[in-house]
């Protein structure tokens, strides 16, 4: 025990007051891991080790914000799929099929169309017209200031909604293996991220996605292979018995009650189909490499290992509902019918162990672990750029600001939205992780995409009707989503049916209202400003087209 | 860039070819996958019993729509690059070519 404790590293000895804590709490979480935690503390001291190696050669804000420019379309690609595939994806997707069977199987689906959307219509220009983030793009021949305040206000909501839902992931994940306080375990990772990425920027970040994703892609395929072992590699058994065990039955092949209300389906559809192309910490990602053909290999990469990783979610998914639901061991006090150990978000690590005993939950967990901490490092790298590189370079400082200071801001940024995180985390603990990034899709496909989107391919676009449109989709996602049941009765408390927006997902209404804004405040924009905008879309589309003069532009 | 490489550029027959070729294309496979997918959702809105139909044993209808469409976006997007890494890819080279060229 106490050659492992010294092995666990700083885990180890923060899991130690587990033991004071563990008879009280003996009900509702398990005893330590130690399995688990040395693959834990395996890849914190492994990725530690990157961030001080990245740390070495971070010198510019080209080194921070994009790796230096000169990441390969392969790389890129797996480090998309890494800031991609989150806890919400693996754990929370599991959780839904759990639960609701087939409904989960549509955020599968819905998480990946987006990106042959991104390949055929955004990738290209998006590289050959940014340097650090989308508002760079957007910006490009609008005014800077309103435009960059708008995305990086786009930017800092989105993130927070994705920043709440891996948090509560972590935090109920490992609680449940170092019988930790949940409080404690958001701190873990809170706490680690910070050091990711103020010390090693988008070097480190790149790389700590890179392993993830590549552990991820690993372990969802062993628990699938075991899974599928268990029935003879016969899916057709797999789901029989599933249909047999649920308590619902038949019912779990159908889409299920929450989207039974065609508003909802068409709405949850759009906000996760164009919400992908929103997101900032994936556009982000577009900017580490060196040229446009290498921004549509990532893409290709991408999307190959995400579909993949969606389609084992299928197995996955039925899987945890004939091996967890009716095994007592997983369940509070040994009843069935009773909540999971360890919450709501956990039947894929309670599928590890049943299929793969202690060391394959430990080795899952920890891949979950990863998985968070590199989803964490990647949004909280793009809220920082937003805070430092748009916000202060750009708006406060109108760009007479030195590298070396926009650099610094960025690092204290991630230091606060450390704080804010955990904050967060522990306000949102009981929600449902795929839910949350549902709500954060919401937002990205009503305010990020619309501007972006328009920003690139029409020339109509003025900086007024770009900030109107993004504020107003921004504000409409922001205010519906308060106002749905999922925020208005689930966190707020209020009671059921109170809700004044019925609907799981504001998109179908917000992102047409954002692009509905965006034209007609441009078309009736009669300044001298707007006819020189438009003027300004010519040079912007042939560089858009060819790349022409990208080298100089990321020169200075 | 200078309004006269700008308007070299344009006048270019290559990047006319490019521009034109590759909005076409895209737009093509944009809409492709935009048709596919809401139709997948409206099933799923309008008609959800069509998802729970077996197929073959248990494997549903919604399975096997959910996998082809997982699989589609994966075959376009390589369709697209496999276009683009060679046609799109040799005119933007000629393109910079006459472009910066000329321009020295």
């Amino acid at each position: 025990m106490s050659r492992a404790l010294r092995l666990a590293g700083p885990l180890g000895v923060l899991a130690s007051p587990a033991f004071a804590a563990g008879p009280i709490e003996a009900g509702t979480r398990q005893a330590v891991d130690w399995s688990a935690i040395l693959i834990f503390a395996g890849f914190v001291a492994l990725t530690l080790g990157i961030t001080y190696w990245a740390a070495r050669r971070t010198r510019t804000a080209k080194d921070f914000y994009a790796a230096g420019g000169g990441v390969g379309g392969f790389q890129n690609g797996l480090a998309i799929a890494g800031d991609y595939m989150s806890a919400a994806s693996f754990l929370g997707i599991s959780a839904l099929v759990y639960t609701g069977g087939y409904y989960g199987l549509i955020y599968s689906i819905g998480f990946l169309v987006g990106w042959p959307i991104i390949m055929f219509l955004m990738a290209e220009p998006l590289r050959n017209l940014g340097r650090f983030t989308f508002a760079d793009v957007a910006s490009y021949r609008l005014a800077a200031t309103p435009i960059r305040a708008m995305a990086a206000t786009g930017t800092l909501v989105t993130v927070a909604f994705y920043l709440i839902a891996q948090m509560v992931g972590a935090g109920q994940l490992i609680e449940l293996l170092f019988g930790l306080p949940y409080l404690w375990a958001v701190i873990i990772v809170g706490v680690l991220m910070v050091i990711y990425v103020t010390f090693g920027g988008m070097i480190a970040t790149t790389w700590v996605q890179l392993i993830k994703a590549a552990l991820l892609l690993g372990g969802s395929t062993l628990i699938s292979f075991l899974v599928l072992q268990k029935f003879g590699f016969d899916f057709n058994a797999l789901i029989a018995k599933a249909v047999e065990v649920h308590s619902k039955h038949e019912a779990i092949l159908l889409p299920g009650p929450q989207v039974a209300n065609p508003i909802n389906a068409f709405s949850l559809g759009m906000a996760l189909m164009f919400g992908t192309a929103g997101l900032p910490h994936i556009l982000m990602r577009f900017f580490t490499v060196s040229n446009a053909k290498e921004a549509r290999k990532s893409v290709f990469w991408a999307t190959t290992f995400i579909g993949y990783f969606y389609i084992l979610t299928f197995i996955i998914g039925f899987g945890a509902i004939v091996l967890v639901l009716t095994n007592p061991d997983y369940h509070v006090g040994g009843d069935v019918k009773a909540a999971l150990l360890g919450g709501g978000n956990m039947p894929a690590i309670h599928l590890a162990h049943a299929v793969g005993g202690n060391l394959m939950k430990g080795f899952i967990a920890a891949v979950a672990f990863a998985t968070i901490l590199a989803v964490v490092s990647g949004l909280t790298l793009s809220g920082a750029s937003a805070v430092s590189h748009d916000l202060y370079a750009s708006v406060i400082r109108r760009g007479k600001v030195d590298e070396g200071t926009e650099v610094r801001v960025s690092r204290i940024t991630t230091l606060v939205l450390g704080v804010v995180a955990i904050v967060l985390g522990v306000v949102f603990e009981k929600i449902n992780v795929a839910f949350m990034v549902g709500l954060a899709f919401a937002v990205a496909a009503s305010a990020n995409f619309p501007v972006l989107f328009l920003s690139m391919l029409w020339s109509g676009l003025t900086t007024r009707g770009a900030v109107i449109g993004g504020f107003v989709g921004l504000i409409s996602a922001l205010g519906l989503t308060i106002l749905s049941p999922g925020i208005w009765e689930a966190v707020l408390g209020y009671p059921k049916g109170s809700a004044w927006f019925p609907y799981v997902s504001p998109a179908l209404f917000t992102m047409p209202l954002a692009f509905l804004c965006c034209w007609v405040f441009s078309v009736t924009d009669k300044s001298a400003r707007a006819a020189k905008e438009r003027a300004a879309f010519e040079a912007q589309y042939v560089r858009s087209q060819t790349g022409i003069g990208i080298d100089a532009a990321a020169a200075h | 860039m200078d309004d006269k490489m700008l308007a070299r550029i344009e006048g270019d027959p290559n990047y006319r070819a490019l521009v034109k070729e590759r909005t076409a294309f895209g737009w093509t496979l944009a809409i492709i996958m935009l048709v596919l997918y809401y139709a997948y959702i409206a099933i799923v809105a309008f008609i959800p019993s069509v998802i729970a139909i077996k197929v073959t044993g248990t494997i549903t209808v919604g399975i096997f729509l959910g996998a082809g469409l997982i699989v589609l976006s994966i075959l376009l997007t390589g369709i697209y690059v496999a276009r683009a890494n060679s046609r799109y890819d040799d005119l933007t080279r000629a393109i910079v070519a006459s472009a910066t060229g000329v321009a020295k």
